[in-house]
């Protein structure tokens, strides 16, 4: 029997299998197709402080290997959240993680000490990389000074376990991990969506109503495995990998470029049940290389 | 009935037409519970360049069976894809998805009209609605006769009428035109649509100018199917709803039509 759990920060999750926020929405909705206690933690959908329509359609466009979406954080707001759906998920035997949106500084603090009360929910991963909402957002994640404020704020009123979700639209991911972990972040995620665009060819018109959006799926993996290496040299506190994972094999890649848990998101969209084939996947995996515990997997690149 | 990630197996793969296909899917399970204006969301296999699953309207239900059928319309490299899945391969799809159209009272007399493949959940409703069939007015629109698909067997569930832009089956001119309109629309206490949004959109306007019952379904682009990814909304009076969950079928009254 193999040892799949793994520790961020001081929160011990069962496996280091975990759905990607905006991806699977509160769990309720993929409940039909797998055992959402089977999983290592759900990061559920981006939350803001106030109700959010998102973005005008079209929202999405696929692409080579992926897809964009344009989606603009729509969520009913954090009261929505702590009143209707915060009692019907709390006690579903995973870690619920909720991922947090500002605007402003005081936005975020406003909206972390709100969660901060509510006892299931063991950490959040604070989003200052969506590339999809005009103002705040991935304005703070893409330069080191804002991204210090932001997290140096939330750091005060937050004392459970807190991840940093970063931004790939940067120079140098590795400088933005570096600033947050200065500010006390327990952990970083990445990496968020790349910022992108498709164009019809016929219409002469973007296919996005926001013209640019966030690109997604295998397109995007090799990137995300790079930054993930990068960060984990860079930073001592836990790295969350994602980014184009499909299936066990790309889930384990980026265990050995570092990376402590992985997100799953993209590829919910396709079949909601990889989840757990990734972590049956990763079982089978430590078994045929007589691993004991996974955590003998993390950055265990041998260069 | 849950909503499940299923193989599958294909039993007939039947060309109506230039570019329609009956596809004819046999579930493992027991497919109760299946009604029109759902849809399931398939994948496509080995297209490198086809990331997401293609959804697909239900055209019927075989319950003692297992099976249901599809009419695929070649749109594009994902559908034309599909079409070339030969009998005994399996197909994965997730479903049931979305919601159906209300079933009609007793005491309705409905009027259906499907335009292209929009006709598929109009034929299933016309077959399950339980009406007598004099009760049942299906309008089906194509752009010509090569275009339009055989529904005789369905034909013993309603009265049917059709349009074609080229006169070359039924009335010339586009559907929203058909004589079925400028009669007594009031006769009707339940109006389904399915097909293009134009059309959807003035047989929609008529229905509210009348104030008559009826619901649409809409296609917008999605990439999950199952009310996750929140690609697909539509604007409607209370707000972006899905259409893969809050819909497809929605009640005109609901949109800003």
């Amino acid at each position: 029997m193999v040892n799949l759990g793994i520790k961020i920060h001081e929160l011990d999750f069962k496996n280091p299998v975990l759905t990607a926020s905006g991806t699977c929405g509160f769990g309720e909705e993929i409940a039909d197709f797998i055992d959402l206690s089977l999983l290592g933690g759900i990061v559920v959908k981006g939350t803001t402080l106030k109700h959010r329509e998102g973005n005008a359609y079209p929202r999405m466009a696929e692409t080579p290997s992926g897809m964009l979406n344009a989606v603009g954080l729509q969520n009913k707001g954090v009261d929505n959240f702590i009143t209707n759906i915060y009692p019907r998920i709390k006690d579903l035997n995973t870690n619920i993680i909720v991922n947090v949106n500002g605007s402003t500084i005081e936005d975020y603090v406003a909206l972390t000490e709100r969660l901060n009360e509510l006892d299931k929910i063991p950490a959040i991963e604070l989003n200052i990389s969506c590339p999809n909402v005009k103002e705040g957002g991935m304005a703070f994640g893409i330069s080191c000074p804002s991204a210090e404020a932001v997290v140096r704020a939330v750091r005060k009123v937050y004392s459970k376990t807190l991840i940093v979700k970063l931004s790939p639209n940067v120079t140098n991911i590795a400088d933005i991990a570096k600033a947050v972990e200065g500010q006390g972040a327990d952990s970083v995620s990445l990496i968020n969506t790349l910022l992108a665009m498709a164009v019809n060819a016929e219409t002469r018109k973007p296919v996005l109503s926001t013209i640019t959006g966030g690109l997604s799926g295998p397109a995007i993996k090799p990137i995300a495995l790079r930054m993930v290496w990068q960060v984990y040299n860079a930073v001592k506190i836990p790295v969350i990998g994602m980014g184009g994972i499909m299936n066990a094999t790309d889930a384990i890649e980026f265990m050995i470029a570092g990376a402590s848990a992985v997100q799953v998101g993209t590829a919910l969209f396709i079949d909601p049940t990889i989840p757990v084939q990734i972590i049956d996947g990763i079982s089978a995996y430590m078994e045929r290389h007589k691993m004991q515990s996974v955590n003998e997997l993390i950055g265990s690149l041998q260069c | 009935m849950k909503k499940t990630v299923t193989d599958f197996l294909l039993l007939e793969n039947k060309q109506l037409n230039k570019d329609n296909f009956r596809l004819v899917l046999q579930s493992p399970q027991p497919v109760s519970d299946l009604f029109p204006g759902q849809f399931i969301n398939v994948e496509i296999k080995e297209a490198s360049e086809i990331f997401l699953r293609r959804p697909f309207s239900i055209l019927d239900v075989n319950y003692n069976q297992h099976t249901i059928s599809l009419l695929v319309k070649i749109l594009g490299r994902g559908s034309k894809k599909l079409t070339e899945t030969i009998a005994g391969q399996t197909i994965n799809a997730i479903f049931p998805l979305g919601k159906s159209f209300t079933l009609p009272d007793k005491s309705d007399r409905i009027l259906l009209i499907g335009g292209g493949s929009g006709v598929a959940p109009m034929l299933f409703l016309a077959k399950i609605c339980g009406l007598d069939p004099a009760n049942v007015t299906v309008l089906i629109g194509a752009r010509s006769v090569s275009d339009h698909i055989d529904v005789s067997a369905y034909q013993q569930f309603g009265q049917f009428f059709f349009a074609t832009e080229d006169g070359s089956l039924g009335e010339k001119g586009y559907v929203t035109n058909h004589s079925v309109f400028s009669g007594e629309l009031n006769q009707f206490s339940k109006i389904y649509t399915c097909g293009p949004d134009l059309m959807m959109k003035a047989i929609g306007r008529k229905a509210i100018e009348k104030n008559i019952f009826c619901e649409v379904s809409l296609e917008n682009m999605m990439a999950c199917g199952f009310g996750v990814c929140l690609c697909c909304v539509e604007d409607t009076k209370t707000g972006h709803k899905c259409v893969c969950t809050d819909g497809p079928v929605f009640n005109v009254n609901d949109l800003k039509w």
